[in-house]
């Protein structure tokens, strides 16, 4: 760990200007993933601007019927908002499956959305990565894949985005809200975090010195049940090799609405737009959600230690919509 | 020696650990929260090449630092005596025979300024191509020829075994046996990865060395590192009263110990040094993957006719160690014709050493998987075809057990675990989602008793007595147990004894390994106490004299019976597992083991190093997996998010029962070990579990998602 330099401003616009005059800063919030980075020496910003307790930490109601939840707002708070658990049932789940309760208590909703990729060729400052460091290479190409990208990869960089809370806020719409030296603006989720293409140096769209301030859910649609389901390799604290994160309606025997993001297959929370296309008026049934799984993953490249996440997203996106039609009836 | 049937008391009861408060409260001082004076702090150098030569280490700027004390390297390290042993003579050379290899250290006022300034020494290399991947098609794989670099005994594998045995003709009986079963099943590399990390703080002072670390046996460790600096052992005082677990990775390997010493010795102040986690996976050794060939042939009546098993497994080329992988076929099951073979192929990786059940715990994977592939075969229930195999004495040997139970531990643990109702066609339950099914394996692992320990008990005016010896408890509760024998070999409460052990100026003992640490102790213990009592009889009448009474025992051998007797423990697993259909998840509903292992000292820590050794095995056969990257030589999933050990969530119900058939031989409580058994047999009962659940049968470790979703 390199020397640094720690400091807490008063207000959002104070914190913008430091990070945007420092040529080496970061903002600081739980520091769950930056700490660790830190010590292997992956991230080595010169300053640390501590933004916790500028942001809100607080989960409010929109006019609408959206919540909106404050950037400081811990995963452990937003997982067990009653709220939460009763509109949004598929972000909470998903908060439960990611992490530790350690962790969770201390990472902050906004710092979730920008945590790094865990691929371990970019935590490993001995091996050569694009990601960390531009034009190095990318060591997973042909290396070890098993938790590699399957959607939406470049020959940059396989790496995949690590949250599972990102994957739910994919499906459910969020908005981000963002702080930054100009003006404030929103980003749609889905559009917050980017592919890797030639750059996968920059994980999001947030231009320097932008700030999460928070996220903003909008009302829950109709009478769409969510779930969250999360596939790894062991029961308990490890990463999704494959998520899904779901909410179905169904009327009629037929699909309403639906919306279905994925997680551990891609450089972003993948949303399933294409599967939702094919599913929203056709019948519910499980010959449906195999075309629209199928649809869907006709763009998969995967590699061959990978290959399996395939088959895996496939099933899993079909027996998750096979649940909660099974509730729905 | 008198049994221990005679005065039994506190053997066999439920003690709490003695040190148990201790460390709930955090009191327990482990190696790295000694207090010193004025301590420095030292940072390793690692390699970052697998294979070549460093051509030049340039560290002024991490001299420059504020606080930073030294830069050591190949170039300015003391001399070592004992450059034979690679993996001790640290920076020896400017050769890399690994990559993450110590090449340096930084010394500094803190850790963070030593971390720091590590980062800044430049190291230049001249590499080669590293060769890491294990392949039974290698050209190069050559028979152990021997292993000794591993502790003091010959033989050709680490156990003092020969690499290969042979008897009838394997061959033969195989073409004209009716039925057949031919398979090649592998294990990846596994990494110890005890809670606590290695450690040495290290203190000189008056030309005395004095270690304290994470040690499995501070009488060896005090020998290994005094050999390598060259000093009198009687100047070294290794010293290690508790230890964060070990599973056989602080038996050995002491380059930290030797380098962190030499820091001390040049910067002339005490010096602490504890590994991370990551660096755990290059330097303190690790299970040895392996490629294991099978072939069993049965007669039409269900009795074995021939077994062969030959074993490929890794070593490094650095420093050979062969593990006993094939040395359980040898006495598991009864057949005329036998065979068993040890290859190694030499790669540029870190040097294996001891893993729980180091060779069993991947050989009975092995052989209790092709087992149950035979008794399908044979169209038998895996229970009743493993009896029917059972050898009367040591298949190659002729020596009969000293105990063995088997039949006993299959019966009574498939009555446990309702194997009555066990329909044994594959994907006959369903529950849900779920595809669920059943396995059975056996256990086994030698209970042998170590030469060179010795025991001192005195007896002090008051009455109490101190028990003295250098054992170690790796936190299995052995302090505990070896209090409960001494106070029954003694005829007194356990109140009365105070135990010591951990610190090498205790009377010298033997490793805690190879289940062998109760076995061996608790007989210097044993015989010690013994005499001690005879002596107060006859020269006191009974009573502590005013100034005390002292007696030592030293057993310089092993167990005279070894020559007449097979020594092993034994057991039967049962498992459950359930698939999801859908994403092939594997879940172990129940884990069930019945053994063999004597008289239990202690049911208290021994469940719990029973249940201990089936969860490292449910873990060994799910999800542990270092993998290795072929381009770098390195461990990629070298931390404790991507070398998935099982999480709380993945162990059920684990289940230990025990018969408590005291042995005649091993030693005078009538224990065996049981350390190690728990681990083995409890992948293949998984392993043949997923198949009656699935039909699909996995050969290779560990069974994750991918081998199974479809």
């Amino acid at each position: 760990m390199r020397p640094f330099r720690y400091e807490r401003a008063d207000e959002v616009s104070a914190a913008v200007t430091t990070l945007v005059r420092e040529p080496e800063a970061a903002y600081l919030a739980g520091g769950t993933n930056l700490v660790d980075l830190m010590r292997l020496e992956v991230m080595t910003p010169e300053v640390l601007i501590d933004v916790r307790r500028l942001t809100s930490d607080r989960i409010e109601e929109l006019p609408d019927g959206g919540l909106r939840i404050g950037a400081a707002v811990t995963g452990s708070d937003l997982a067990a908002d009653l709220r939460v658990r009763r509109r949004y049932p598929v972000l909470s789940q998903a908060l439960l499956s990611g992490a530790s309760g350690q962790l969770r208590n201390l990472a902050t909703t906004g710092g979730n959305l920008l945590q790094r990729t865990r691929c371990p060729y970019f935590q490993n400052v001995t091996t050569p990565c694009n990601k960390r460091a531009p034009g190095s290479g990318c060591s997973a190409l042909e290396g070890y894949q098993r938790d590699m990208a399957i959607l939406g990869a470049s020959p940059a960089c396989v790496a995949t985005h690590p949250s599972d809370m990102a994957v739910a806020l994919a499906a459910l719409d969020a908005v981000v809200t963002v702080a930054g030296p100009d003006a404030e603006r929103r980003i749609p989720l889905t559009e917050l975090h980017r592919l890797p293409d030639t750059t996968p140096e920059r994980d999001t769209v947030l231009e320097r010195g932008e700030l999460i301030t928070g996220v903003e859910l909008p009302p829950p649609h109709g009478a769409a049940r969510s779930r969250y389901r999360k596939v790894r390799d062991r029961a308990s604290y490890a990463f999704a090799l494959v998520s899904v994160a779901v909410a179905l309606e169904v009327a009629d025997g037929s699909v309403r609405d639906v919306r279905i993001a994925l997680g551990g297959v891609a450089h972003k929370p993948w949303r399933a737009a294409t599967a939702e296309a094919v599913l929203r008026g056709a019948p519910a049934t499980r010959e449906s959600f195999m075309d629209a799984a199928a649809a869907e993953l006709s763009a998969a490249r995967p590699l061959p230690g990978n290959a399996f996440k395939v088959p895996l997203a496939r099933n899993t996106m079909v027996s998750t919509l096979l649940e909660l039609l099974e509730e729905a009836r | 020696m008198s049994d221990v049937t005679a005065r039994p008391r506190a053997v066999g009861l439920p003690m709490d650990r003695i040190d148990g408060e201790q460390k709930v409260t955090g009191t327990a001082t482990y190696a790295y929260e000694w207090p010193l004076d004025q301590p420095v702090y030292l940072f390793p150098l690692q390699s970052t090449i697998a294979v070549g030569r460093i051509t030049g280490v340039d560290g002024a700027l991490a001299e420059a630092e504020p606080g930073v004390l030294a830069v050591l390297s190949h170039l300015n390290a003391p001399t070592l005596t004992r450059p034979d042993d690679p993996e001790l003579a640290v920076l020896q050379s400017d050769e890399v025979a690994w990559r993450g290899q110590f090449i340096g250290a930084v010394v500094a006022e803190s850790l963070e300024t030593a971390r720091r300034a590590a980062g800044l020494v430049r190291v230049d290399y001249e590499s080669r191509p590293p060769d890491v991947m294990l392949r039974a098609d290698r050209d190069d794989l050559y028979s152990p020829v021997h292993a000794a670099a591993f502790g003091t005994g010959g033989g050709e594998l680490q156990d003092g075994s020969p690499a290969d045995s042979v008897l009838g003709d394997v061959e033969t009986a195989l073409a004209a046996s009716p039925t057949m079963v031919d398979a090649t099943y592998s294990t990846p590399m596994y990494h110890n990865n005890p809670m606590e990390p290695h450690t040495a703080v290290v203190t000189w002072s008056d030309g005395e060395l004095v270690v304290r670390c994470s040690s499995q046996g501070v009488t060896m460790s005090r020998a290994l590192i005094s050999g390598v600096l060259g000093l009198e052992p009687a100047r070294v005082r290794v010293v290690s009263p508790h230890v964060g677990g070990a599973f056989g990775s602080k038996v050995y390997p002491h380059s930290y110990a030797v380098l962190a010493a030499m820091a001390a010795r040049i910067v002339r102040r005490p010096v602490k040094f504890t590994l991370t986690r990551q660096q755990m996976f290059a330097l303190v050794g690790y299970r040895p993957a392996s490629i294991q060939r099978i072939r069993l042939a049965a007669g039409r009546d269900g009795r074995l006719t021939a077994i062969a098993h030959d074993v490929i497994e890794q070593t490094a080329k650095a420093k050979g160690y062969a593990e006993q992988v094939g040395v359980c076929s040898r006495m598991m099951y009864a057949a005329p014709h036998r065979r068993t073979t040890h290859r190694l192929a030499p790669l540029d990786v870190p040097v294996p050493t001891i893993m729980r059940a180091p060779g069993e715990a991947q050989g009975m994977y092995a052989l209790e998987s092709a087992l149950d592939e035979m008794a399908i075969a044979c169209g038998l229930d895996p229970v009743e075809f493993r009896i029917r195999n059972e050898p009367e004495v040591h298949p190659e040997s002729g020596l009969p057990f000293s105990s063995c139970h088997l039949t006993e531990c299959l019966r009574e643990g498939a009555r446990r675990a309702g194997w009555d109702r066990r329909d044994p066609a594959p994907r006959s339950r369903r529950e849900g989602r779920w595809l669920v099914g059943t396995g059975v394996a056996c256990s086994t692992y030698p209970s042998p008793r170590y030469p060179g320990n010795a025991a001192t008990i005195r007896i002090g005016p008051d009455g109490r007595y101190t028990v003295r010896i250098a054992a170690a408890d790796m936190g299995t509760g052995t302090w505990t147990a070896l209090t409960q024998i001494a106070a029954d070999a003694l005829s007194v409460p356990v109140g009365q004894v105070e135990m010591r052990i951990g610190d090498s100026a205790l009377p010298a003992a033997s490793v805690a390994g190879f289940s062998a640490g109760i076995n061996s102790w608790g007989t210097a213990i044993w015989e010690a106490a013994d005499r001690l009592r005879a002596r107060l009889r006859a020269e006191h009448d009974g009573i502590a004299p005013p100034e005390g009474l002292e007696v030592t025992a030293e057993l310089p051998g092993g167990n005279p019976e070894a020559e007449r007797y097979a020594m092993h423990s034994f057991g039967a697993q049962f498992a459950e597992v359930r698939i999801d259909e859908d994403t092939g998840e594997v879940r172990v509903a129940r884990l069930l083991g019945m053994f063999d292992v004597g008289r239990v000292i202690n049911p208290k820590t021994a469940r719990s190093q029973l249940i201990g050794g089936m969860t490292q095995g449910m873990s060994m056969a799910l999800f542990e997996h270092s993998v290795l990257d072929p381009r770098f030589g390195h461990v990629v999933n070298h931390d404790f998010a991507q070398y998935h050990i099982a999480s709380h969530a993945d162990v059920h119900a684990v289940e230990a029962h025990w018969l408590d058939q005291p042995d005649p031989f091993t030693n005078p409580m009538g224990a065996k070990g049981l350390g190690e058994v728990g681990i083995v047999g409890t992948a293949a009962a998984i392993a043949n579990a997923v198949h009656h659940a699935t039909g699909v049968r996995i050969r290779e470790l560990p069974i994750t998602l991918d081998k199974l979703v479809s």
